[in-house]
């Protein structure tokens, strides 16, 4: 495998190629928050969490680090000051799962009107379902403000021997789905 | 129609198609698009089909059911050639005078024709017309000589001709070469270099690659890419054809949204004639070249349109758009190199192989080349499909060819961009139609959507409405764009209902700037812009709604109030009779009042009052005991 030399947070690192920035990030023990990413699943980009600021060609932007492979020359920073703006309003944007995280970005309160869901709609569960286990038993509902988890009625034999999605749930969501379809 | 296998039958085809035209020297044209249709265009056709007949003139004039013919406004349209006499609004009934005097004689039927508005003077030839007359119509110049289900008519007019041209001997790399010099720039709203874009396809590693029209057309108030596909799918197919060639693919798809059926139906129709005459399937034109197309319809989705969702669409999964660090013009559908324009952009191609790179480019600006097809709608007087070169400021667009503002109404503003773009201000009015300078002034070229607003419209409540369509439209996947769009709709509501406050404003210029930066897609980065455009033009009227609890334009309902003018009120009780809340009271003989606890601000008192006594006014601000009680 190739290597390429890039730069995160001031320090030097020989990455994989094809890995992303938040693989080589972690493994060289950079912690860079997030919800929707896991390591069993095709990369989702969803909780926009773990973006990144990165100087490509002298310009800088931010990118979604969990979906961004890696370059030759690229520097990166995790925790930027515009960085930490972006992560402090998702915060407050998904207030009821994101309060441990609050405490770390000093987010003490949410502006704005909670919606009624602890679910942060990370997918996981739905993610998990159709690409580990190959049931397609969770599904998202609905689009835009509407959009849901939800579970296919009628298949709930499965689910109960199953229940794996449940370890990876920081919400309620699914088990309150649970009992709504499979009562 | 024949199957054809060389460059030189493409020659021999067209020459006999146009001369076969002109074996009936006078053709009456019916616009037959949607707009035109509801105002009965179809039956309007059916009377010169018969009348023609009936009148024996078979023989000498042909009917034509076009493509659009863009003054919508006035429709039902049509034309006849070749003088180029334009009749607006004929009815059924007007067509044996029609027949008789202008297909039979040499005579105009007066009271048809245009009547300017100005001056009273009646233009009868579709050149003097001012809305036609300061536009300049390139892709859309032959509508009026289009039959859609005919290909007969485009290889008459010299269709398929820059494909001949690109497969008897400009080589691939050429192609490329000729877009590129010609800078045309996307016309889906992104403006990104087109040929740009092909060669990235081009050079891409991997195999098949793949050729797409974007028709997921769905802005509020859009409908050019609608009229491209319904009026004239030939001219997009074979810009498509050719872009299939020098990228080096041999599979394209349509992508058209479900709620088209008639562009639907159009294109089908216009690829199996295609095929029939050889313009698709193997050895096109007896060149080697292989190519060949496919229809996906769109689920009715609006962020389908998005490149990444659309490829995931027609890949068959749901049309969410995915992180696109490495573009889908590298990997696309199935990870192929997938070249994605939007109509325009492909109709386009066409035109510059056949006229030469210098020739687009002296079309337009420097940075813009060419024209751009707008869909003018709103508060204008000429609604309809125009076509101007890029660099047009836009008062001519809006005052020259539409017409201005009706019933002397003062302009207010206009849109363009549609749900991406943003509001311009009269101020703006002389600003270049460009990529660059619509951008830089807080909107966007978009596709093509340009909404006239005027006085009455009230600039919060209509970023209220972009972001409601937005916050339903979003696909919902990543968090800044869902709960950002939820939030942003939420403090809107409150302003336009009254219940705004301070620090509203600057909690929807950090949401603002949240959705920009961190979005996953070009939906959720440019949604903000009809908040920030209206907050950076319009923000005194925020200011009014959320200080002063009153709506300027006397839009939002809780913000307005209406009430019964003493001194003008005749006492006809119209009012009473036609308010469903029970809210308007009688005092004494000729003296009416509105309750305003009962009141629900429905407006029936307001359009009931005869004009002459215009005796129940509409205030902006709640009424004075509410205001007081607040």
């Amino acid at each position: 495998m190739k290597k390429v030399s890039m730069n995160i947070d001031g320090k030097t690192v020989e990455a994989q190629e094809g890995a992303t920035i938040l693989e080589t990030a972690e493994a060289m023990g950079i912690h860079i928050p997030h919800l929707c990413y896991n390591e069993q699943l095709k990369v989702y980009g969803g909780c926009r969490l773990c973006m990144v600021e990165i100087t490509k060609n002298g310009k800088k932007r931010l990118v979604a680090s969990c979906a961004y492979p890696v370059e030759e020359g690229l520097v990166v920073e995790t925790s930027s000051e515009k960085v930490k703006k972006i992560r402090r309003m998702i915060i407050e944007l998904i207030w009821p799962v994101a309060q441990d995280l609050g405490r770390e970005y000093g987010v003490t309160a949410s502006r704005f009107r909670a919606a009624n869901t602890d679910c942060s709609l990370c997918g996981i569960c739905v993610r998990y379902c159709a690409e580990v286990k190959g049931s397609h038993i969770a599904y998202f509902k609905g689009r835009g403000i509407d959009r849901e988890i939800a579970l296919v009625p009628g298949m709930g034999k499965e689910c109960l021997y199953c229940r794996e999605c449940f370890n990876f749930c920081k919400g309620s969501k699914i088990l309150q789905e649970m009992d709504r379809v499979y009562a | 129609m024949k199957k054809l296998t060389s460059v030189k039958d493409l020659e021999i085809v067209g020459r006999e198609c146009a001369s076969e035209q002109l074996k009936k020297p006078k053709t009456i044209t019916v616009c037959s698009e949607t707009g035109c249709l509801t105002c009965g265009s179809s039956k309007l056709a059916d009377a010169f089909e018969s009348e023609i007949e009936r009148q024996g003139l078979s023989g000498t004039v042909s009917l034509r059911r076009s493509a659009c013919l863009g003054f919508c406004e006035r429709g039902p349209v049509s034309i006849i050639l070749p003088q180029k006499i334009c009749y607006l609004q004929a009815r059924p009934e007007d067509v044996p005078e029609i027949v008789q005097k202008t297909l039979g004689g040499n005579e105009i039927v007066e009271r048809l024709v245009y009547k300017d508005t100005q001056t009273g003077v009646r233009l009868a030839c579709v050149d003097d017309i001012p809305f036609y007359k300061h536009q300049m119509r390139l892709l859309l110049a032959n509508n009026a000589v289009i039959d859609a289900a005919n290909i007969a008519d485009y290889f008459a007019i010299g269709g398929y001709s820059a494909l001949g041209k690109v497969l008897a001997g400009i080589g691939k790399d050429e192609v490329i070469e000729m877009i590129k010099g010609s800078k045309l720039r996307g016309r889906g709203g992104g403006g990104f270099p087109v040929g740009i874009k092909w060669q990235t396809t081009k050079d891409a590693p991997g195999e098949p690659k793949y050729v797409i029209v974007n028709g997921d057309e769905g802005d509020p108030g859009a409908f050019m890419d609608r009229s491209f596909l319904e009026g004239n799918p030939h001219g997009v197919l074979e810009g498509l054809i050719i872009g299939g060639y020098a990228i080096g693919a041999n599979e394209g798809f349509f992508y058209i949204r479900q709620e088209y059926p008639v562009a639907l139906e159009n294109v089908q129709l216009a690829i199996e004639q295609a095929r029939k005459c050889g313009l698709l399937g193997k050895d096109i034109l007896g060149s080697g070249f292989d190519f060949d197309v496919k229809i996906h319809r769109g689920a009715g989705a609006f962020v389908s349109g998005e490149s990444s969702a659309l490829m995931n669409a027609i890949e068959g999964n749901v049309g969410e758009p995915r992180p696109k660090y490495i573009h889908t013009s590298e990997k696309g559908i199935w990870d192929k190199p997938s070249c994605l324009n939007n109509v325009e952009t492909w109709a386009n191609v066409p035109l510059i192989i056949n006229n030469g790179v210098e020739w687009f480019k002296g079309i337009g600006t420097e940075a813009s080349t060419g024209t751009k097809v707008f869909s003018l709608v709103g508060k204008v007087n000429n609604t309809g499909l125009v076509e101007v070169p890029m660099g047009i400021p836009l008062r001519e667009i809006i005052f020259s060819i539409g017409g201005g503002v009706p019933k002397g109404k003062k302009f207010k503003a206009v849109q363009t961009g549609g749900p991406s773009g943003g509001v311009l201000p009269e101020s703006l009015l002389d600003l270049p139609v460009d990529f660059d300078e619509l951008k830089k002034a807080g909107s966007m070229m978009g596709s093509g959507g340009m909404i006239v607003m005027d006085e009455d419209t009230c600039m919060v409540d209509t970023a209220r409405y972009y972001i409601e369509f937005l916050a339903h439209e979003s696909c919902g996947k990543c968090i800044p764009c869902r709960e950002g769009l939820r939030q942003m709709l939420n403090i809107l509501n409150d302003i336009t209902s009254g219940r705004g406050k301070e620090g509203d404003i600057e909690l929807l210029e950090e949401l603002s700037e949240t959705l920009q930066e961190a979005s996953l897609c070009a939906l959720g980065q440019s949604a903000p812009n009809p908040v920030m455009s209206t907050i950076r033009h319009f923000r005194d009227e925020y200011e009014a709604h959320i200080r002063e609890k009153r709506c300027p334009a006397r839009v939002c309902k809780e913000l307005i109030t209406y009430e019964i003018d003493e001194e003008k009120c005749k006492g006809c009780g119209l009012c009473m009779k036609n308010c469903p809340a029970g809210a308007v009271e009688q005092i004494d003989k000729k003296q009416f009042k509105i309750n305003q606890t009962k009141c629900i601000k429905c407006g029936a008192c307001f359009t009931a009052c005869p004009e002459k006594f215009s005796a129940v006014v509409k205030k902006s601000g709640k009424p004075q005991e509410q205001a007081v009680a607040a």
